[in-house]
């Protein structure tokens, strides 16, 4: 299986000096599906790897540097806009990552622009936003009263000429998750990195991954996500202050879970685990030597969770019944 | 209603890579990777930042030291409009 | 996936994978002659995987996937596999592609120098190349014209001619061995498409390159004209034909720059394929 190759040879660099073009050619594809192309590209830098595929790593570098460097004109752009709220824009996610020069920025994709602003200032924010030439992505009113009234989010937003979204978070979670983060302590800790740009604390930022990894979505991109808390842990001077930061925000058991699942992975590979952490394992490594997400049944049951996860029973039979009726069908 | 008029700069030199083309320039701007294709006056108003911030006032002055330059106030009114483009391209920040 | 195939086409390389054996039976016909990718590692994956959960017998119905993929883009019948096939290693190339700047552009070669034909699909620039093919030019590609960052050069880039509808029966006159064209493939969604396997020195020559020397832009359908088209407007509706010009940045302004001010750029509307030809050749001979 590529993506057990792929963690394999992340964790150890010279596991490549075995590989065939078979191997090769399934190990390029897993890393690319998951978003890892230009971190392999990193890893492999010192190592023996032939010519074809060397080309196909350095074009992902290629991408991933242009990618960082759109991501840090959007916060510009972001700040330039927001200017008039007089308070500072948080970055949150790869933006954060490259614009503070941390190691999880390096060789990754970024895609929207993700910031953080109090929960009180959003309506000015969206404002602000929409008279610079940003405008709405969907317009349907049931999925954007849904999203004011539980997202933790702004519905997106894109640029209209450069063509690029923008998330605008209060918190890092939905409202109607289980867990519940500290929005306010976030932002009171929160760290200036430029003029009027913000990253989270060192602890808040493993935590904003934890809480995006393990209390939110199916863990599409998992993979890459605990790549980046790999990182974002290595960062971290004072692990009480961590640990006790966790606690705060409700994500103590996704640290201890997040925590063993990269070291099993990316580390010594002897982490004992959890019944629950295998199907995490499965669920993380489903690429096969062509690219493709196999184990349907435990791919099936996360989509299941992310659902309960973000909302309870009640709400959510309403919201699947309602989205139903206007002929959508979950993918 | 600002007392003191706004100052405009560039960031820094190297920021932007220009070629002539049919009369025209191209801009390239590194940070954001757009391309742009401007007209005279454009260019010059980049070139004249370059050398150093300046409110609209001490562009005007910097543009008359090479170029024809109309009517004061008309040419100071239209120099703000083109300024303000730059400034909505990302071209030129007001420095704050 | 049961079935696969890998080539080298130019500087790129691809491995297919696909359901169904009959796709990969015909690429591996009509691509026989072409090597295979270097050290078995291709540059991009295209997969041709059934449409959903019954498709793969019943109305068997190819969804394309691969490295790169189009959102929305529509399943193809299982008789158009090698349409797919082809049209998943466009995709592959004009998203994914990055050591040469892109330009949707057929392109042929006399004498080292390179004449790219560029316009909308239906221009006739696909025709046009094939026929100048079979007429003493060599043939580099008809879908992606490819230019080196650093020299400017053209790289052929020479996979299998798509030809619709009334081109097929144009090229099948002048191409007199049958075994260079695949299977007719009716109703596809642009019409009736054919391909053509390109001349044999097209294939054994495809790691030359040559200068580009004249940009044409063709279009069929018009009444007869000719005239020089100003850089700035080849420069703009060239960005427009390339879709990795942003992807590479500062590196592809200054060579769309370059190749635009030491170019010539001609528009031609032609309504007979033999003028047109007549009126490149004597084109080219000003040029020499």
């Amino acid at each position: 299986m590529s993506a057990r190759l792929l963690v394999n040879v992340l964790r150890r660099p010279e596991t490549v000096a075995a590989c065939g073009s078979t191997e090769w050619n399934g190990l390029v594809a897993a890393a690319r599906a998951e978003r890892l192309l230009a971190t392999l590209a990193h890893r492999l830098e010192r190592a023996d790897v032939p010519r074809g595929v060397r080309a196909v790593m350095a074009d992902a570098v290629i991408d991933a540097q242009r990618e960082q460097r759109i991501a840090l004109w959007e916060a510009d752009r972001a700040r330039e806009a927001l200017h008039p709220l007089g308070i500072p824009v948080i970055l949150l996610k790869g933006a954060a990552y490259v614009a503070a020069g941390l190691k999880a920025g390096e060789g990754r994709m970024i895609g929207d622009l993700d910031i953080l602003v109090p929960r009180d200032r959003l309506e000015e924010a969206e404002a602000l936003l929409l008279a610079e030439g940003w405008e709405w992505v969907k317009s349907d009113p049931y999925d954007s009263a849904y999203y004011r009234r539980w997202m933790h989010e702004l519905p997106p937003l894109i640029h209209r000429e450069r063509d690029r979204m923008i998330d605008v978070h209060h918190t890092i979670l939905p409202l109607t998750a289980r867990v519940t983060p500290d929005a306010p302590a976030l932002i009171a800790n929160s760290v200036e990195i430029a003029i009027g740009l913000r990253v989270l604390s060192p602890e808040d930022r493993v935590c904003h991954a934890l809480a995006h990894m393990l209390a939110d979505g199916d863990l599409t991109g998992g993979l890459r996500n605990l790549w980046d808390i790999r990182c974002l842990l290595a960062d971290v001077r004072d692990n009480a202050a961590l640990e006790k930061r966790a606690l705060l925000h409700g994500l103590a058991p996704h640290l201890a879970r997040a925590r063993r699942l990269a070291e099993y992975l990316f580390a010594d590979g002897n982490t004992p685990l959890t019944l629950p952490d295998r199907l995490y394992v499965r669920r993380l490594l489903s690429r096969d030597t062509w690219g493709r997400e196999r184990h349907p049944i435990t791919r099936f049951a996360f989509y299941i969770r992310s659902h309960l996860l973000r909302m309870p029973p009640g709400l959510l039979l309403r919201h699947l019944w309602t989205k139903w009726r206007k002929g959508h069908r979950p993918s | 209603m600002t007392h003191d008029p706004a100052r405009y700069g560039v960031d820094g030199s190297g920021t932007i890579v220009t070629r002539p083309l049919d009369g025209l320039t191209l801009i390239y701007h590194r940070p954001s990777g757009i391309t742009h294709i401007a007209d005279s006056p454009l260019p010059e108003i980049l070139q004249a930042l370059e050398r150093a911030p300046g409110t609209a006032a001490e562009v005007l002055t910097r543009l008359s030291e090479g170029h024809e330059i109309g009517d004061d106030e008309d040419a100071l009114e239209g120099l703000e409009t083109h300024l303000a483009t730059l400034v909505s391209l990302g071209l030129v920040r007001i420095a704050r | 996936m049961k079935h696969s195939f890998g080539v080298a086409i130019g500087p790129a390389s691809f491995r297919i994978g696909s359901a169904w054996a009959d796709p990969i039976r015909w690429l591996k016909t009509l691509y026989s002659d072409y090597p295979q990718p270097d050290d078995g590692v291709a540059d991009f994956t295209v997969l041709l995987e059934p449409a959903g959960a019954l498709r793969r017998w019943w109305r068997p119905s190819i969804g394309l996937g691969g490295d790169y993929r189009l959102p929305d883009a529509a399943p193809l019948a299982l008789r158009h596999g090698l349409l797919a096939a082809e049209m998943g290693m466009n995709i592959q190339m004009a998203l994914g592609w990055r050591r040469h700047l892109l330009i949707h552009a057929s392109s042929v070669e006399k004498d080292g120098r390179a004449l790219l034909l560029t316009g909308e699909s239906g221009s006739g620039k696909s025709t046009l190349a094939a026929q100048l093919g079979e007429r003493g030019w060599r043939f580099m590609g008809d879908e992606f014209a490819l230019i080196d960052l650093e020299s400017g050069s053209a790289w052929p880039f020479p996979r299998l001619v798509s030809l619709k509808n009334a081109a097929i029966r144009a090229l099948r006159a002048e191409v007199t061995d049958p075994e260079r064209f695949g299977p007719t493939l009716r109703e596809t969604p642009k019409g009736d498409i054919a391909h053509l396997v390109p001349p044999r020195q097209a294939v054994s020559r495809m790691r030359d390159s040559a200068t580009p020397a004249l940009l044409l832009f063709p279009r069929f359908g018009f009444p007869d004209d000719l005239r020089p088209v100003p850089e700035g407007e080849v420069f703009i509706r060239l960005t427009q034909a390339s879709t990795n010009y942003v992807a590479l940045g500062e590196a592809a302004f200054e060579a769309l720059h370059r190749l635009v001010t030491t170019v010539p750029a001609v528009a031609m509307d032609y309504r007979s394929g033999e003028e047109a030809i007549a009126t490149i050749e004597s084109l080219w001979a000003e040029q020499a």
